[in-house]
């Protein structure tokens, strides 16, 4: 038994932002894997919800106008990891977030509630970081996009707007971020099934036609910092440059020049450090192999 | 013969069908919630509490705080009463208390109609308190100046004892001795069964009736009648089925507070469900037990001399006590014979949650130490760990005076031996361990010391009842209890073959436990459920045999000597000819209108013996060094266990334990915030059991020479295969990287501690960082 105060079900993106504008002080809840822990914990006990888990045009992926990649808030992770257009656009999304906890957190979790509980370890974010996806809000007065690093405010903290009424409707891939490029994501757990990611790395290249040299690599990390980061020093070493030992190497120890992991009783900042650089040199070497080139 | 055979569980339709009741299941839909305010604090005094607003909520019922509690000291441990005081358990339990001494402990109730107002009454109650510094280490609680837990024990220390063998002294002043030493740790851990401990109270006809999710119904009662001060009959405890216990439910939890609870509110029906965050804390773990060894070896890699210390952190209060660490300590000097020892053994209060009984009963932390130890050993004087184990390890006749067990089949030998084949130990100890690049490869073993039942520290009894049904089969009642274990199954293929009946479906297991009702057993605990349930199933069989046979005499007037009972009928020695079926003989025996019987029978038998009963595994592991992870590739269990009385439930036993044992060395430990002593990682996903993504297939074997003082040959299963698996890993580990880890779990943390201490990651990207900032 919840501690709730009311739960408000909202039919579709209107009636929700209605709901939102009279109740201004309540939580929104999609699937609930952690709106309903956080409230079995005590943390929001006593609060009105507003669900929106009932709106179905929230859900699904599609290719927009702008041929950009259009992921619904609603749409679970189980969805996203089966969809044919993930698969073929941007599978390492589809590969992240079946990493997510269980099959029954996956079947229940959306990637809207996962972005917007706003925490660093989110095993979708790294990779939305790195593919620099758009974050699509839907409030009274219409529809307001952002990147998704700007989305993200600080731990726990993203930019929706109750005043407005928002809701996140979308994750937008464009085409300019997708075509073309192919990622690896590595979770280091302490066991591989229902974990929290101690670290998590996401990295996603673009090869030259000939396959020699890198166009452009990018490369985020979940829990190296209170919210996910990108790694710019160590893109910089990466893009242009030719697919060498050497390359993967220096892309791998400059991460720890972007990096900011801290010490708790999780893991030591020591450790979090170690295992991000192993993590990129290994997500990098996947990355490229993926897109076809050969280090030599 | 039924006994031998893979049968179907006897609940198996009804659990994976959904229809077997838990005490959940049962409940009244008018029970109270009782919900338990616990301490913020890792040791202090509670000075007041303020319950006006708690109790202004709508729907709470009523508050109760440690100043409302009767002053009656009670123990908690599962053991069997002891008629002699110096052997009963330590009371220090109160029902809620004023001293608190762990972050966790129960200092106030809060009974309400629902959940919801119950949650907000515990939120809403003010606690002041008095703090006291803490003590989280046993060691460091044994030191002058250390806090102080119970007034009774000074210095912390609940007990020492020690145990001696010829002259340490002497011994190792013999010169050309090699030494090893090491100080082997292991943490404090939790059972985590599937369901959480919790029972519901109430009055009928002047008794108060527990229903609980216990291990040990009928030791509950005593205690549940210690803790109210009212006679033990008027306690009834009825034990439904219960999702797993693992020795947490072989203590009495919240079976007293729920009692008293109930007589608070005039009797009515409360329950105490607890939460997983509660079942980490605020009912048992294992013990952390850390051990000191000191090995003298003769060039020839057999023992001069060994000296063994063990530190067991018993946490916040007695519960089974010094219990655990006297059962580890007593293993070693016959684990490994040695002719000079000392052991000396203390257990420690701390403030930690209490710690009770656990699958293994500190064998896991003996065999964690020994068996680390040993591979040491063997490295020193350059010996392959299977060849030291063979030339050491317990003899073949080896007989302890104290328990009168015979080691009668060479069982380590035999047990290792099949296991190093189905492993192919010898290929792979000289294939793996020359790895120098990032994934190595490595095996390694570990053997356990375990032994059946608790004869003759303990009282050992069974009781059982047997009635004859009006077709033929029959109904049992036994004190020994269904855990999830399989143990029903078992008793209703013994209690088959003991009565001569065609199939184990013909009995009818009374699952459920009553105390009124149920014939007097002790519960599950010391892997001792099959082979002490077995003496009175026989014996209670022999007498149901000799009413039917007697009876039969009546109708078939042939000799009582010349019947038997085979195949559920009553069959006639000479010819084999049958004379009629169980079925014809209870109907005429129930409905003879001249002489009507309903034909039962009932006994108890004091067991006064005790089994050995061995095993080992074999692992292999590849080791990530860079990611600093070990991975289990594939892991063996042998055990020596007697005769198998169900092989499919055996192995299914061996395999639970070997999960345990993966998580014991790998991934599983309760962890303390060192400033406040407060628990940090009591839930599922951030304590970290391993997960059946984690292990590779696991693979039980087994030995079976039947045990010669079981009348069905067998002897314990229930704890052993959770003994020896973290050391087999951590000698795999040993033999993969040469990097020896002194403490479980060996988890990531461990590794890249160890793995830099060895220089084995080449931390460039360290050097770089240092001069950056030069």
């Amino acid at each position: 038994m919840y501690d709730m105060k009311a739960l408000y079900e909202a039919e579709s993106v209107s009636d929700a932002i209605r709901l939102r504008l009279e109740h201004p002080e309540a939580q929104i809840i999609a699937g609930g894997s952690d709106v309903l822990v956080q409230m079995r914990e005590g943390k929001r006990a006593g609060k009105e919800l507003i669900s929106i888990y009932g709106i179905n045009a929230l859900r699904g992926v599609s290719i927009d106008g702008d041929e950009a990649l259009r992921i619904g808030s609603l749409t679970s992770f189980s969805h996203i990891t089966r969809d044919p257009l993930i698969q073929r656009y941007i599978n390492v999304l589809g590969e992240a977030v079946d990493q997510v906890g269980s099959p029954q957190i996956r079947n229940i979790g959306t990637i809207g509630g996962n972005t917007c509980n706003g925490v660093t370890s989110a095993d979708s974010a790294s990779t939305l970081h790195a593919y620099e996806a758009i974050v699509e809000l839907t409030g009274k007065n219409g529809v307001r996009r952002l990147p998704i690093k700007d989305f993200y405010i600080k731990a726990g903290v993203v930019d929706i707007r109750a005043e407005e009424g928002e809701i996140q409707t979308a994750i937008l891939i464009p085409k300019a971020s997708y075509e073309n490029t192919f990622g690896h994501y590595i979770k280091y757990g302490m066991r591989n099934a229902m974990e929290i990611a101690s670290l998590g790395c996401s990295v996603n290249v673009r090869l030259s036609p000939d396959k020699k040299t890198i166009e452009r690599c990018r490369i985020a990390y979940g829990v190296a910092g209170p919210v996910p980061m990108r790694a710019p020093s160590a893109e910089a070493i990466a893009n242009g440059s030719a697919l060498t030992e050497e390359m993967v190497t220096e892309f791998a120890l400059s991460v720890l020049s972007d990096i900011n992991p801290r010490d708790s009783w999780r893991a030591s900042k020591a450790f979090r450090q170690h295992i991000a650089v192993e993590m990129a040199r290994r997500a990098l070497i996947a990355s490229i192999e993926k897109a076809g080139g050969v280090i030599a | 013969m039924v006994v031998g055979n893979s049968e179907v569980r006897v609940d198996g339709y009804d659990k994976a069908t959904g229809r077997t009741k838990y005490y959940e299941d049962r409940m009244p839909a008018e029970a109270l919630y009782v919900r338990i305010k616990h301490a913020e604090k890792a040791h202090a005094i509670v000075k007041s509490i303020d319950t006006t607003r708690a109790e202004a909520i709508p729907g709470v019922v009523k508050v109760l705080t440690c100043f409302d509690v009767p002053n009656i000291p009670f123990p908690t441990a599962g053991h069997p009463w002891s008629m002699d005081p110096g052997h009963q358990d330590v009371a220090d339990r109160l029902l809620l208390n004023r001293h608190v001494r762990y972050w966790g402990d129960d200092v106030a109730v809060v009974i309400a109609e629902n959940e919801v107002a119950a949650n907000q009454g515990v939120r809403a109650l003010a606690v002041e308190y008095e703090e006291l510094p803490f003590v989280l280490d046993a060691q460091e609680a044994m030191r002058d100046g250390a806090p102080q837990l119970h007034e009774r024990f000074p210095g912390n220390v609940l007990k020492h004892t020690a145990s001696r063998l010829g002259d340490y002294g002497a011994a190792i002043r013999k010169p050309g001795l090699i030494k090893v030493e090491g100080t082997y740790d292991t943490p404090t851990v939790q059972h985590a069964h599937i369901e959480n401990h919790g029972c519901f109270a109430y009055a009928e006809n002047g008794h108060i009736v527990v229903v609980s999710s216990t291990q040990i119904p009928h030791i509950v009662r005593r205690i549940v009648g210690q803790a109210l001060g009212r006679p033990w009959a008027d306690i009834e405890i009825i034990k439904p089925y219960i999702g797993g216990g693992f020795g947490n439910k072989q203590d009495a939890l919240y079976e007293p507070l729920c009692a008293w609870c109930s007589t608070q509110v005039g009797g009515r029906p409360v329950r105490i469900d607890c939460s997983r965050e509660e079942t980490f804390v605020s009912n048992r773990v294992r013990h952390a037990i850390r051990i000191h060894i000191v090995s003298w070896l003769n060039p020839d890699g057999t023992f001069a001399a060994r000296k063994v210390e063990l530190y067991s952190n018993q946490g916040a209060y007695a519960s089974h006590g010094h219990s655990i660490v006297a059962k580890a300590m007593g293993s070693f000097p016959q684990h490994y014979p040695c002719p000079n020892m000392e052991c000396d053994a203390w257990t420690v209060f701390t403030n930690r949650p209490a710690a009770g009984a656990m699958r293994g009963y500190g064998m896991p932390q003996a065999s964690f130490a020994d068996e680390s130890n040993i591979d040491d050993c063997a490295k020193a004087v350059g010996m392959d760990p299977l060849e030291f184990r063979r030339r050491n390890i317990m003899p073949q006749g080896f007989h302890d005076n104290f328990s009168g067990n015979t080691n009668y089949f060479d069982s380590f030998r035999v047990c290792m031996a099949k296991g190093a084949a189905l492993i192919g130990y010898d290929e792979k100890r000289r294939e793996y361990g020359h790895d120098t690049g990032n994934i190595r490869r490595g095996i390694g073993l570990a053997t356990f010391w375990y032994n059946t039942a608790v004869y003759p520290i303990s009282l050992e009894t069974s009781s059982n009842r047997m009635q004859l049904n009006l077709d033929g089969t029959v109904t049992m009642q036994c004190g020994e209890t269904e855990i999830g274990q399989g143990a029903d199954t078992a008793f209703a293929q013994m209690a088959a073959d003991a009565i001569g009946l065609n199939s184990y479906r013909d009995v009818h297991v009374i699952s459920c436990q009553d105390t009124d009702i149920t014939p007097t057993g002790l519960g599950a605990y010391a892997s001792r459920q099959t082979y002490v349930a077995g003496f009175s199933i026989k014996q209670t069989a022999d007498i149901l045999r000799g009413k039917i046979l007697d009876y039969a005499n009546e109708i078939t007037r042939q000799a009582v000597s010349n019947m038997d009972i085979r195949g559920g009928n009553i069959i006639r020695r000479q010819d084999g000819s049958v004379l009629m079926s169980l079925k014809e003989l209870a109907m005429t025996a129930q409905y003879n209108p001249v002489h009507s019987e309903h034909i039962t029978a009932e006994s108890t038998y004091t067991i006064r013996n005790n089994a050995y009963s061995f095993g080992c595994t074999f692992a292999e592991v590849e080791v990530d060094v860079a990611m600093c992870k070990a991975t289990v590739k594939r892991i063996v269990n042998v055990h020596d266990c007697g005769n198998l009385i169900n092989p499919a439930l055996a192995e299914a036993q061996v395999h639970g334990g070997m999960s345990m044992a993966i998580g014991y060395g790998l991934s599983e430990q309760l962890l303390f915030d060192p400033k406040t002593g407060k628990p940090l990682n009591n839930n599922l996903l951030d304590y970290k059991l391993s997960t059946v993504m984690d292990h590779p297939d696991l693979e039980a074997a087994f030995v079976q020479n039947p045990e010669p003082t079981s009348p069905f040959g067998t002897k314990a299963l229930g704890e052993p295969p959770a003994c020896s698996g973290a050391p087999a890993i951590r000698n795999a580990i040993l033999h993969a990287t040469g990097v020896a880890v002194d403490r479980t779990p060996i988890n990531p943390h461990v590794l890249f501690a160890e793995f830099s201490k060895a220089s084995l990651i080449h931390d460039v990207w360290q050097e770089k960082e240092g001069s950056k900032n030069v």
